[in-house]
């Protein structure tokens, strides 16, 4: 079976630091990966290399195809799509118009704009409730519920999550990793970083562990959990 | 000063209010989107106007040298940008983009040159001829310093101001043009206050185009992904809205936006080559009142910039201008006073 997205050999520099090195990473259509690790690993630079945010070299695979030659924009057309640690709405737009937005650069997703609409609303009741609010009167949780839901408008093939727990309270992080779980059965593959390592492995297939830039460990999640030294060094401290 | 001084004096103030109205929602829109300060905006006005003025005097106009000149410019980077890149599959798209369409509104306008036009078919075809300027200009000169600041972004404009009014020069010659009035006749409103239909016709398309502009942004997908560009980049990008894009609408509507103000301004001032600056200063007045970011606070201070020169220019002609720019101190003050400094540096981050 093909990958539907794999990196190889990705490196990304801030200057002359390097924050990744040489990360290489695979994954199946229809499955979720976690790429756990501290904080200050290459997490977040990894994802934005991903989607094209940072200039990276190596090569980036969706569906086979080298895509590292694309800018964001083309990569978002594709089907790729990123959530960022930091949501990136558009504040003093109304939840509505946010979603809406979502599906932007996707034909098929501006045509089905409503029934898509209508599946993020029954996905997230609260987002119906609250959609001609201003995205920056929105609480936290709610936030990275539109950012969320923002992502699946544009009916991506394969999503990517940043940290989509951080500074969330602790039911409403269960409620968002519900939805991410739900997604698999509907064909979205799913790649989540994520600092909270044990909530990651619970609801990915398979996990990397990236440390200083570096892959340390990679397997089944069931597997990376059931590691000692993993679950010392990330897990036992939890 | 009597009460029919004033309402006159309040008519004309208003109708040059609808002239900075529409230049200042130019200018906001420019700059929230794309951070660039677009200075030449009153330059592409005099091209507008003198274009037409040049049409009705059964000339051809030299915007049409001037477009095929920055078409061939623009699509020779353009070109050159791909070969470097290796991406020569995008050629042909690009040659069509920046070489051809450009160049449809050249068509009728050498075609229309020594005939006796209908005014509504000279107005289309000069606001025709200078719609691709500015799209053409952004490409050749903003995009490639895109993500550059803001200072050097300006920096930038004000260069391109001193060329466009270079090239005015060149193309159409030192003398001052003044267009026929596209309507003649007036109202009287009331005992001694005669409103030329002109005058009419200024303020009700202003409102009408701001009204347009209105609905564009609240209303369709790609007014909100010109707005969702200026709240936040990086989000627009993240949903696939190209900054490319966006740009060149902007500068596409800005472009419409300078034209409409050349064509409505030049039956009621002798225009020069050089006569652009003042009204982008002025209508960077009633946008500095908006903060460059709020169109109904930009329509005020349009209204505000109108009324004061009208005013002034009745209690001291030569003062008028000196007083129109002193808004700025009140106006800075109060913004200085209620916005937050923190976002200074924040912009420069973009």
């Amino acid at each position: 079976m093909t990958d539907i997205f794999a990196l190889e050999d990705i490196h990304v520099a801030y200057g002359k630091v390097e924050a990744v090195r040489g990360v290489s990473l695979s994954m199946q259509a229809g499955t979720i990966t976690s790429v756990i690790g501290p904080n200050g690993a290459g997490k977040t630079t990894l994802l934005a290399a991903a989607i094209g945010l940072l200039p990276s070299t190596g090569a980036v695979r969706f569906k086979g195809e080298d895509i590292a030659h694309l800018g964001v924009e083309d990569r978002v057309e594709l089907g790729l799509c990123l959530v960022p640690e930091t949501r990136e709405l558009f504040g003093e737009m109304s939840v509505v118009d946010n979603l809406m937005l979502g599906a932007y650069a996707r034909r098929s997703a501006r045509r089905r704009m409503p029934g898509l609409l209508d599946d993020v609303y029954d996905r997230f009741p609260r987002l119906a409730e609250r959609r001609d609010q201003q995205a920056d009167t929105l609480s936290g949780g709610e936030r990275q519920m539109l950012a969320v839901g923002r992502a699946l408008m544009s009916e991506p093939q394969l999503l990517m999550l940043d940290e989509p727990s951080l500074g969330l309270a602790p039911l409403i992080v269960i409620e968002i990793l519900d939805i991410v779980k739900s997604l698999r059965h509907e064909g979205v593959s799913v790649l989540l970083v994520e600092q909270n390592a044990l909530a990651a492995l619970d609801c990915s297939d398979h996990g990397y562990v990236l440390e200083s830039g570096e892959l340390s460990f990679s397997g089944a999640s069931a597997a990376l959990k059931a590691d000692q030294r993993i679950f010392e060094t990330y897990l036992g401290g939890l | 000063m009597s009460l029919d001084i004033a309402l006159i004096l309040s008519v004309d103030g208003l109708a040059a209010a609808a002239i900075y109205l529409l230049a200042g929602l130019g200018l906001v829109l420019v700059f929230s989107v794309t951070r660039v300060i677009f200075v030449p905006f009153g330059d592409i006005a005099v091209f507008s106007a003198l274009t037409l003025a040049f049409l009705e005097a059964g000339r051809t106009p030299p915007t049409i040298a001037l477009v095929a000149i920055l078409a061939g410019l623009t699509t020779a980077k353009e070109c050159w940008q791909l070969i470097r890149q290796r991406n020569l599959s995008r050629l042909p798209r690009i040659l069509l983009a920046w070489g051809a369409l450009p160049l449809i509104p050249c068509i009728p306008a050498v075609l229309a040159a020594g005939r006796d036009l209908p005014p509504a078919v000279a107005v289309a075809i000069s606001l025709g001829l200078v719609l691709p300027i500015v799209p053409l200009l952004a490409r050749l000169v903003y995009q490639p310093i895109a993500d550059a600041s803001v200072l050097v972004l300006l920096i930038a404009s004000l260069v391109l101001h001193f060329l466009l009014s270079g090239l005015g020069l060149l193309f159409f010659g030192p003398e001052g043009f003044r267009t026929q009035p596209l309507l003649r006749g007036g109202i009287n409103l009331a005992p001694g206050l005669f409103v030329s239909l002109q005058v009419v016709l200024m303020i009700a398309t202003a409102l009408l185009l701001a009204l347009l502009f209105f609905l564009a942004f609240e209303k369709t997908l790609t007014g909100k992904a010109l707005r969702a560009t200026a709240i936040n980049r990086t989000g627009a990008r993240l949903v696939g809205i190209r900054p490319s894009m966006t740009a060149t609408l902007t500068f596409g509507a800005t472009s419409l936006l300078a034209g409409v103000v050349g064509i409505l301004i030049a039956p009621a001032t002798t225009m020069y080559y050089d006569s652009g600056l003042i009204i982008g200063l002025k209508a960077f007045v009633a946008a500095i009142i908006g903060g460059l970011g709020s169109y109904p606070l930009t329509a005020l201070g349009a209204v505000a910039v109108g009324l004061v020169e009208s005013f002034a220019s009745f209690w001291n002609g030569a003062m008028k201008d000196v007083i129109v720019f002193s808004l700025l101190i009140p106006a800075l003050l109060v913004r200085s006073h209620y916005s937050s400094h923190s976002d200074d540096g924040a912009e420069e981050e973009v």
